[in-house]
């Protein structure tokens, strides 16, 4: 199912304003790439834009290329619907619906989907995808209880279960922890070791030290400015990110001393 | 958690009383008991006021047939006539509000919720004029078409008023009058669904009909409810609109297209009371008081529909 993103030449922005410039990266399938930055450089702009979830936004749009597995994102017949249904996305506050049970939210996505399913097929669905989310456990006796009552990092792991019950080819996350205690945040944490081996992962995050547990790879966005758009600084693989990164201001970055 | 722990606490520690703090928390006090006195004075006067009608032999009655044969027709009426009203408007009202909150473009969206806004602010007095004048002679060709084609149904069993001033009329005529308030709390609660659950939506590929099924309606549904029985109390209680519209006084009948249309509780009240004396007066005050817990129950159902599923509301 995981597939390889490919992005060239990208430009994102919001009505006139260019949010994130002249962003090439090739994110590899099976692996977990991080992206970090300090606050407002376009990392979550960018990531938005894996999906067109940015385009929620009115006036947002982009110039470049999105390409996974041969196909455009946004090329003129692809439906921006499509897209997010084949590139499921975590949020950094958990949102599972509050009007759902548990049960109704884990299977939310497949219901979009119109594909008719029988009653047990639903049920088998319901526990592979809150066993992949490390939840069934937890939740088993009382999957018609509203998904609310659960604690955040529950909730959290909720929503990972309803991003992959769909089986997208990729997975965004948008910082998904920073809403989480620490315990919790490992508990994602492995679930995302577990989750890489089917899924393509895509995670920002401020927490530098989860970046280096769990990524592959890291991208290092910065701007020069406020005003300025932001820029892809660097992207390798995190060893080399967090130990002898190409870039000065990667470094700086890393080591503490600005951000 | 300060309150559960200060039993706990040695007492030396007083909490500074403000005079602000005392001011505010003083009147909203009287505000809220000031309303329970009006409320109780209102029952108090129509309970009294009413309490010889209860009591009268049946012949003293108006129409000579006791107090039940008398205001049952007019609760029927006024059920019908509110209950048609609420049916064509809340699906309109949330349609409106849909649209302005999340299909309009911006500009168009501000416009067109200050015309509906408008609507609120036309006297009913007007609204009668507008049915009687407008819109009922131009009801009387659907009047024909439904006691044609639609009689099997006993509420179109005909014949067909000649006139329009019928309670189908008067219950199109309170649609338009309840529209606003329907649809100004459904377009406030819609426009508060949190983004959040929206983006949730759409990020699993939600469209956007959707997206609003799955994180607007159900976050609005309390809302719209409420709308919809506040919209149902002024209909119920709308006076001045049917007494000019409805060609009413007839008996319980659920036909809404003849001539003989049952009267609605209010207007009834209005009519008669200027010539009522004596005993009259006693019956129609205790029509007024079967409207007040009429009103009164319609608000504890609402409050009940709206608290049932309040785990799931969004609100936690």
């Amino acid at each position: 199912m995981a597939k390889r993103i490919d992005v060239s030449d990208l430009n994102i922005y919001y009505t006139n304003f260019l949010a994130v410039e002249g962003v090439n990266v090739s994110i590899e399938p099976r692996s977990i790439t991080a992206l970090i930055g300090p606050s407002g450089c376009g990392k979550s702009t960018f990531l938005r834009s894996l999906n067109r979830m940015h385009e929620v936004i009115p006036g947002a749009r982009v110039e470049g290329k999105v390409v996974i597995d041969g196909q455009d994102l946004y090329g003129s017949d692809v439906d921006p619907v499509n897209v997010r249904r084949q590139i499921g996305m975590v949020f950094q506050r958990p949102n599972p619906f509050p009007t759902m049970s548990i049960y109704d939210n884990v299977v939310a996505g497949v219901r979009l989907n119109s594909t008719r399913m029988k009653k047990s097929e639903m049920d088998d669905l319901v526990e592979t995808s809150l066993k992949g989310a490390n939840l069934w456990n937890e939740v088993k006796d009382r999957l018609s209880r509203p998904g609310s009552g659960l604690s955040g990092g529950q909730q959290q792991r909720l929503c990972i279960a309803r991003a992959i019950a769909v089986e997208p080819e990729v997975l965004l996350m948008d910082e998904p922890c920073s809403a989480l205690d620490p315990i919790s945040t490992l508990a994602i944490e492995d679930l995302m070791m577990e989750l890489k081996d089917r899924f393509t992962i895509v995670i920002v995050t401020h927490n530098m030290q989860q970046a280096a547990r769990v990524s592959e790879a890291t991208g290092f966005f910065n701007l020069n400015g406020v005003g300025q758009p932001g820029r892809l600084i660097e992207f390798n693989p995190t060893e080399k990110i967090f130990s002898n990164p190409d870039q000065k201001a990667t470094e700086d970055y890393i080591s503490g001393r600005f951000g | 958690m300060t309150a559960t722990k200060a039993p706990t606490e040695p007492p030396v520690q007083r909490t500074v009383r403000r005079p602000g703090d005392r001011i505010f928390a003083g009147s909203a006090k009287g505000s809220g008991i000031f309303i329970l006195i009006v409320l109780a004075g209102v029952a108090a006067f129509l309970i009294s006021e009413a309490l010889p009608a209860l009591t009268a032999p049946a012949d003293e009655i108006p129409g000579g047939e006791g107090l039940t044969a008398y205001i049952a027709p007019l609760i029927l009426g006024t059920l019908l006539g509110a209950v048609l009203a609420l049916i064509v408007a809340t699906p309109l009202a949330v349609g409106i509000a849909l649209f302005i909150t999340y299909y309009a473009p911006r500009r168009v969206a501000a416009v067109l919720g200050y015309v509906v806004d408008l609507l609120a602010a036309i006297p009913s007095v007007v609204y009668g004029f507008w049915g009687l004048a407008v819109v009922a002679p131009r009801m009387v060709p659907f009047h024909e078409w439904a006691a044609d084609n639609l009689s099997f149904l006993p509420f179109f069993a005909g014949p067909a008023s000649t006139s329009g001033r019928t309670m189908f009329t008067v219950g199109l005529v309170l649609a338009v009058m309840i529209l606003p308030i329907i649809s100004a709390i459904s377009r406030e609660v819609f426009s508060q669904a949190p983004a959040l659950h929206r983006e949730a939506a759409l990020a699993l590929g939600a469209t956007r009909w959707e997206m609003i099924r799955m994180a607007v309606l159900p976050y609005g549904k309390s809302g719209v409810i409420a709308g919809a029985m506040l919209g149902l109390g002024r209909a119920l209680g709308e006076t001045m609109a049917v007494a000019i519209i409805l060609s009413g006084g007839a008996g319980a009948t659920l036909n809404l297209i003849s001539n003989s249309n049952p009267s609605t509780i209010a207007s009834n009240i209005a009519l008669r009371f200027p010539e009522a004396t004596g005993l009259g007066v006693n019956t129609l005050i205790a029509s007024g008081l079967v409207l007040f817990v009429i009103t009164l129950v319609v608000n504890m159902l609402a409050r009940w529909v709206v608290n049932r599923r309040a785990d799931f509301s969004g609100a936690n």
